[in-house]
């Protein structure tokens, strides 16, 4: 009985996604299993038989990055990048259901994902900047 | 790390065919649902099992039926369809608020109520609001159906009264009547992701002054989540009052049996258990 996550990582060589605890704590391995957010290492492949299963690859479109990731860039989310992944993907799943969030549904949303790095703060404000329609559009001329 | 490949899984898609395998299999098969638990234990090497019983596809199993006196949540029913379902919201909120506090977005999502029931964890978060409605659990083999009380389910720690070839198909909470005060509590060390130290699941009814119903069961604080049985006959059939409340309060020493294990003290968790109750008692009141 193989995890989902090693299905993405090891054989359909998507590493985007993390693993951390291996255990469901920190959310490192998130990904979207028809429109909601999972823990992969908790997964045994055969449940997703069937489903759509989104991974961090999954977000930018046509080689273009999706507000939400540009977001993480503009408001420095990401500090060493593990938990980035997941949080993306928990963010992600948050916006599908709830274009514009509150912030403690924006809290909720990602309070399976922990980050030791940035103090939350600017993840927070990042996915807040998406849901407002505050960032920067990407640059066309590249 | 690739663990554990050489498993055979089942994936009925009837209970009846459920049921068929777990008879030929007996205790060698392990049950499948969300994962939450059973893929923990295994990724850590704690779980052999040779051959599983996969329940996810089994639509059979999901759903919450709003019925003249009870609610009917099907045992594969996730956390996150609990909190969101208005017939819950309605008759059990106490029940949506202790779906709200079990891990975070990502275990709601595939946690079940047969899983956390079938766990039999005394820290299991939904246990103490089915206790405090009595709820009933509905069983099936390929013998029969039945359904058991909540309150002679769990026997032991991490004990079951579930035969070796029965599952849980159902969860049966009877409708609260909207004059009794219902409330879910849980200490942990942060809102989401905690396994709890303390949890109370505390029900009352308030009839001519007196305290004419009470349920009050307690989660990690005993080998299995129990009900205080002392404290209840306390405030039974009495005036209310600050008095009453600590008498109930002291009670709680013959009712609980706390530990000091990695997440708390047992003089924590008494002092804490203690302290819900008072929580409860005060604001039951003030309405």
């Amino acid at each position: 009985m193989k995890r989902l996550l090693d299905v993405l990582r090891e054989d359909c060589r998507l590493t985007g996604t993390k693993e951390g605890c291996g255990e469901g704590e920190c959310g490192a391995c998130s990904v979207i299993v028809d429109g909601e957010v999972v823990n992969s290492c908790l997964i045994p492949v055969c449940q997703v038989e069937g489903s759509s299963v989104t991974t961090v690859e999954g977000l930018a479109l046509n080689d273009q990055l999706s507000p939400l990731q540009r977001a993480f860039l503009e408001y420095g989310a990401a500090q060493c990048g593990i938990c980035t992944p997941g949080m993306l993907m928990s963010a992600h799943a948050l916006l599908l259901r709830r274009p514009h969030p509150i912030r403690n549904q924006i809290l909720e949303a990602i309070a399976g994902n922990l980050c030791r790095c940035t103090g939350y703060t600017k993840i927070l404000d990042a996915i807040a900047a998406v849901s407002s329609g505050n960032i920067n559009k990407p640059d066309q001329s590249e | 790390m690739i663990r554990l490949q050489h498993n055979v899984v089942h994936r009925p898609r009837t209970i009846d065919d459920a049921c068929t395998l777990l008879a030929e299999y007996g205790p060698s098969a392990q049950l499948l649902a969300g994962g939450t638990d059973i893929m923990v234990l295994l990724n850590a090497g704690l779980l052999q099992a040779d051959v599983f019983i996969d329940l996810w596809p089994l639509d059979e199993l999901r759903g919450i039926d709003d019925l003249p006196d009870s609610l009917r949540i099907g045992a594969l029913t996730t956390f996150s369809q609990i909190l969101r379902s208005p017939a819950v919201e309605r008759f059990a909120p106490a029940l949506a608020a202790a779906a709200r506090t079990i891990g975070a977005a990502q275990i709601q999502n595939r946690g079940t109520i047969g899983g956390n029931i079938a766990n039999a964890s005394p820290a299991a978060d939904s246990l103490p609001v089915l206790s405090c409605l009595d709820a009933d659990i509905e069983l099936a083999s390929v013998r029969s159906r039945r359904r058991v009380s909540i309150h002679s389910f769990h026997t032991g720690y991490r004990k079951t009264a579930l035969a070796a070839d029965e599952m849980i198909v159902a969860v049966h909470l009877p409708k609260t009547r909207t004059d009794e005060r219902i409330e879910f509590y849980k200490v942990g060390t942060r809102r989401a992701q905690a396994i709890s130290k303390v949890v109370l699941g505390a029900r009352m009814q308030i009839a001519g002054g007196i305290v004419e119903h009470i349920a009050l069961a307690y989660g990690s604080v005993a080998p299995t989540v129990v009900r205080a049985r002392a404290a209840e006959a306390i405030l039974l059939g009495q005036y209310p009052s600050p008095e009453l409340a600590s008498r109930a309060v002291a009670a709680l020493d013959r009712d609980l049996k706390p530990i000091t294990d990695l997440r708390s003290s047992a003089a924590y968790r008494r002092r804490v258990a203690g302290n819900l109750l008072e929580r409860f008692l005060r604001k039951a009141l003030q309405h």
